[in-house]
């Protein structure tokens, strides 16, 4: 994959590459990512789609080191800012976390420590990265972050628990907490999934908002292909542990190259409306583990010919800065040329 | 404690129902479960060691009279001896073999240790069943008692009792199964209240079936994984509780040999100091009988319970 | 909170009640006249059959069984649990005395555990299914699997008897003794006490840690740059010890048990010697006294728990 932003020339902020990661089960080991990778430019807005269960989050944790046993990193490169994070220390690594990489949490009833105060909790991602801050400070820090993403009475709110906030506070205290040493990077993952649809609009713009002042590159990992549109530049698809095609978000959206892609589209019912939902394609994922010759997308395939069941298909350039894992890309991408034509 | 799968697999299983994967927990499509419990077990060296021990220990106490003498025959010429050719473990202040007593006590050690399990085990099924299945008050009264239950020390409720009606192996029993139903109790009511929802249950009770045949016939096969890990863990609990009544004298009475009374005859300095083959043969007897029950036990349980050691 | 607290107060003297229902029916099944059992045996002494009688009527002996009850309790709630029949002395007189050396038994066992169980859980859990963790499930095993009355046996035999650094039985050595020597008394009784105790604490350490090891908020806490010092002890360790309270709360009833076993062997003079010796003597008072002592300790225990978990979890709220 080479560099595909024309913008930064500096090269790309993080790098991942033919990541495979496993983990190891009581009878048997699962490979949850099989040789995935994409790349993420400064300032970019990456979404990563794919059904539960397609390694998109499991990419995504890598990229701060965060696998743990059974989980295991076999295999990859995984790059950021130009130093390799899996050959780095320990204790650099957790100077990247938090601090120039910040992630978000899909579930933010449980990603917040229970038993200790919000503010606490702000104030300890500040101190973690600034030892020479004190206590006082990085409390009077912790009600800005809190009152810039929108907490209403931030400093009395500092002193509460998270089970005194409701849902979609707590995951703006979430991001209050990410944004708190203006990282670089931000990954998010299904920030919006486990909140009501009202409150997901709000955190959706509080990300944006977030991402306009900080500047930081956004990995959005979702299955909703709605909050892809409204936020990514680009588009990163996943299915059973690979990428199977990748672009700017007008490029998928206008003339998805992959099969499944199109399933994923079509079974979008409008932009506008509820949250995507994905089980119009029929059949169900591969479940990790199972070991399928050819393409892993196959069995649900609409197009499928004899060739996919035997023969793996790999990522390649399908077209200007994008990509598609179909052997018959090239019939898709004729469709489109047809229909316009 | 809550048995939680040792780090989720791939990535969390999204909340919204239409994304979770279609097909069989962990999709490993591999044996029986019982199949697969075994597998486990048996790769657990601690069970397996212990259940070799516990093996050896019960031949051992039922083959007694066949290994070892009489044990309550009195030698008065051959009193007091240490470890010899004739009396392995030496004799005791009245000549008798102390090998033989050890053999024999673990028999009374061993069957009063089932037989107060067991009893535990019947009424914390049958409370834990009848919990589940009728909810409501009748749950919460159950549930209240088994709490409250749980916090009495069986030793002192042993104690207490022996005291006012007089020490004997009934007293023991029942004090045992008395205060160590509500583990099992609670594993049938867990049980029981997951069947409840399930179809064929419902299906059952709607065709008249009474709450008699529904726990014989489902609730008792499905709560037998489970039950059978608490029912192991409580005889280990009870051979200790017999042989700490007994130790106090409040337990099996003398002259029947039982491997806490043996200590409770060693309780004389004189006797610890210079008849060490007095005490510790049913000392270690006690501890490796227990230990090895505990690791079988703590083997299964690993080994029904999905996911295996957390 | 007050309401909370209040309506636990509640329940457990409604279980109270039962409980010595339960004792008095015992009580009155038991052999041994009642009059004996609960006047001064100084009186007696002078009194013939009239006045056992008299006594008899005064006592309400002779009225229905729930007047009889009544009676019974009140007198207990009011200290008042009858004549020993050994010592000639009130119950309330003879157990008082013997609380002191069995809290002071618990106690210190109860510090030494909790501190030894937490440390070794932690690093159990921290290094999970390494030969720390193996050693900690085996020896925690072993502590609810070796009977304590062998411990103390091989203790004596091998501290006292054989090297004789340590004494085998009581509190003090007779005649003299300061601080040095009393605690050389505990340390056997103590250390053993504390070991069967450990055992079970040392699982829930462990089991609760990694249980919250593999919560989100601990992947946020790393997310952040947290050590893993960091994330364990404040982070993991904080939320997996708030269910600790309620076990060490449950589990002081249980180890009374083992007291009163240990007691027995270093004749260490606590409520458990006694009440092991009063069944020996059929002094039914003071049985049915440590009855009823036992049973005020297990519900305040239970009391205590409860009250705590909620002040100490900021989820639990009793408004």
């Amino acid at each position: 994959m080479t560099s595909l932003s024309k913008k930064e020339p500096a090269g790309p902020l993080l790098e991942i590459e033919d990541l495979v990661v496993e983990f190891a089960g009581d009878e048997e080991t699962v490979r949850a990512v099989d040789g995935a990778g994409y790349t993420v430019a400064p300032g970019e807005t990456l979404g990563v789609v794919g059904e539960s269960g397609s390694g998109k989050s499991v990419t995504a944790m890598s990229a701060l080191g965060l696998i743990k046993p059974p989980g295991r990193v076999v295999s990859g490169r995984v790059v950021f800012d130009g130093s390799d994070l899996r050959a780095m220390p320990r204790r650099e690594l957790r100077r990247l976390r938090g601090g120039r990489i910040a992630m978000i949490f899909q579930d933010p009833m449980t990603a917040l420590n229970p038993v200790m105060s919000v503010g606490a909790q702000i104030g300890e991602a500040l101190r973690l990265h600034r030892p020479g801050m004190s206590r006082a400070k990085a409390r009077a820090r912790a009600a800005e972050l809190l009152a810039l993403v929108g907490v209403p009475g931030a400093e009395r709110r500092l002193k509460q628990y998270p089970h005194e906030f409701s849902g979609g506070m707590r995951q703006r205290a979430m991001i209050a907490m990410a944004i708190a040493n203006d990282p670089d990077l931000l990954i998010a993952d299904e920030p919006t999934t486990a909140l009501d649809v009202t409150v997901q609009a709000q955190v959706l713009d509080l990300i944006r908002l977030t991402r306009r002042e900080t500047g930081a590159a956004t990995v959005l990992i979702t299955h909703d292909l709605g909050v892809v549109a409204e936020l990514a530049d680009r588009v990163v698809v996943m299915y059973a542990g690979r990428v199977v095609e990748h672009g700017t978000v007008a490029a998928i959206f206008d003339s998805p190259r992959h099969p499944y892609t199109r399933g994923l589209l079509e079974s979008l019912p409008s932009l506008d409306g509820e949250v995507g939902d994905l089980t119009p394609i029929p059949g169900s994922p591969p479940a990790p583990g199972e070991v399928a010759e050819g393409c892993a997308f196959a069995p649900r395939c609409a197009m499928v010919r004899d060739r996919c069941r035997v023969e793996r298909p790999e990522l390649v350039q399908s077209g200007t800065r994008r990509a598609s894992a179909c052997h018959f890309h090239h019939e898709l991408a004729g469709e489109e040329t047809d229909a316009r034509a | 404690m809550t048995a939680m799968p040792a780090g989720a697999p791939a990535e969390k299983v999204s909340k919204k129902p239409s994304l979770e994967k279609g097909p069989g927990p962990g999709g490993a499509p591999s044996a029986s479960p019982r199949a697969r419990a075994v597998r486990r077990f048996r790769r657990n060296r601690l069970a397996v060691a212990g259940g070799a021990v516990l093996g050896t220990v019960v031949l051992m106490s039922l083959l007694a009279p066949l290994i070892a003498g009489d044990p309550n025959a009195v030698d008065l010429d051959a009193v007091r001896q240490g470890p010899s050719g004739a009396h392995w473990f030496g004799t005791d202040t009245s000549g008798r073999d102390v090998f033989a007593r050890t053999l024999y006590a673990g028999r009374v050690s061993l069957l009063v240790g089932l037989a107060a399990a067991l009893g535990a085990v019947v009424v914390g099924t049958l409370f834990g069943a009848v919990s589940g299945l009728f909810g409501g008050v009748v749950d919460n009264v159950i549930m209240r008692i088994a709490d409250i239950v749980m916090s009495f020390p069986t030793v002192v409720v042993i104690l207490v009792l022996a005291g006012i009606v007089g020490p004997s192996v009934t007293v023991l029993i029942v004090a045992i199964g008395m205060t160590q139903w509500p583990v099992a109790g609670r594993v049938v009511r867990g049980v029981t209240m997951s069947l409840r929802d399930r179809e064929y249950i419902q299906a059952a009770e709607a065709s008249g079936a009474n709450a008699r045949w529904l726990i014989r016939k489902h609730i008792v096969p499905a709560a037998l994984p489970p039950v059978t890990v608490t029912g192991t863990l409580a005889v280990a609990q009870a051979i200790m509780l017999e042989t700490t009544a007994s130790f106090l004298g409040l337990g099996v009475r003398p002259p029947q040999a039982s491997w806490g009374n043996m200590l409770n005859d060693a309780q004389n300095l004189t006797l610890i100091q210079t008849m060490p083959w007095l005490w510790i043969p049913p000392g270690v007897a006690i501890a490796v009988t227990v230990l090895a029950v505990n690791f079988v036990g703590d083997g299964l349980r690993d080994a029904v319970t999905p996911g295996g050691r957390t | 909170m007050a309401a909370y607290v209040i309506r636990r107060l509640l329940v457990n003297a409604l279980v109270f009640v039962l409980i010595s229902i339960g004792i008095f029916v015992l009580v009155r099944v038991a052999p041994g006249d009642p009059v004996r059992m609960m006047v001064d045996p100084e009186q007696m002494r002078g009194g013939g059959a009239a006045f056992i009688e008299a006594k008899r009527h005064e006592l309400g002996l002779d009225r229905s069984v729930v007047v009889q009850y009544g009676n019974w309790l009140s007198g207990a709630l009011h200290g008042d649990f009858g004549y020993s029949y050994v010592a000639n002395r009130p119950v309330s007189a003879v157990l008082g005395e013997r609380v002191g050396p069995t809290l002071q038994l618990m106690g210190a066992a109860l510090v030494v555990a909790l501190v030894v169980s937490v440390a070794l859980g932690v690093a159990a859990a921290v290094r999970r299914n390494t030969a720390v963790d193996y050693g900690a499930t085996v020896l925690s095993l072993a502590a609810v699997s070796v009977p304590p009355f062998f411990l103390g046996i091989v203790g004596i035999y091998l501290f006292s008897l054989k090297w004789g650094v340590l004494p085998s039985a009581g509190m003090t050595t007779p005649g003299g003794g300061g601080p040095v020597d009393q605690l050389r008394h505990l340390i056997l009784p103590g250390l053993i006490l504390a070991f069967v105790t450990a055992g079970p604490f040392t699982r829930y350490v462990r089991g609760g840690l990694v249980d919250e090891l593999g919560a989100d908020y601990v992947r946020t806490a790393e997310a952040k740059g947290a050590s893993r010092a960091r994330v364990v002890m404040r982070h993991a360790l904080r939320n997996s010890l708030i269910p600790l309270i309620t076990v060490v709360m449950y589990q002081i009833p249980q180890m009374l048990a083992g007291a009163v076993v240990i007691e027995q062997v270093f004749a260490w003079p606590g409520m458990g010697q006694l009440a092991v010796s009063s069944i020996g003597q059929h002094d039914y008072p003071v049985i049915v006294g440590f009855a009823l002592y036992v049973a005020v300790l297990v519900l305040l225990c239970n009391l205590i728990a409860d009250v705590l978990y909620a002040v100490v979890d900021p989820r639990v709220s009793l408004r």
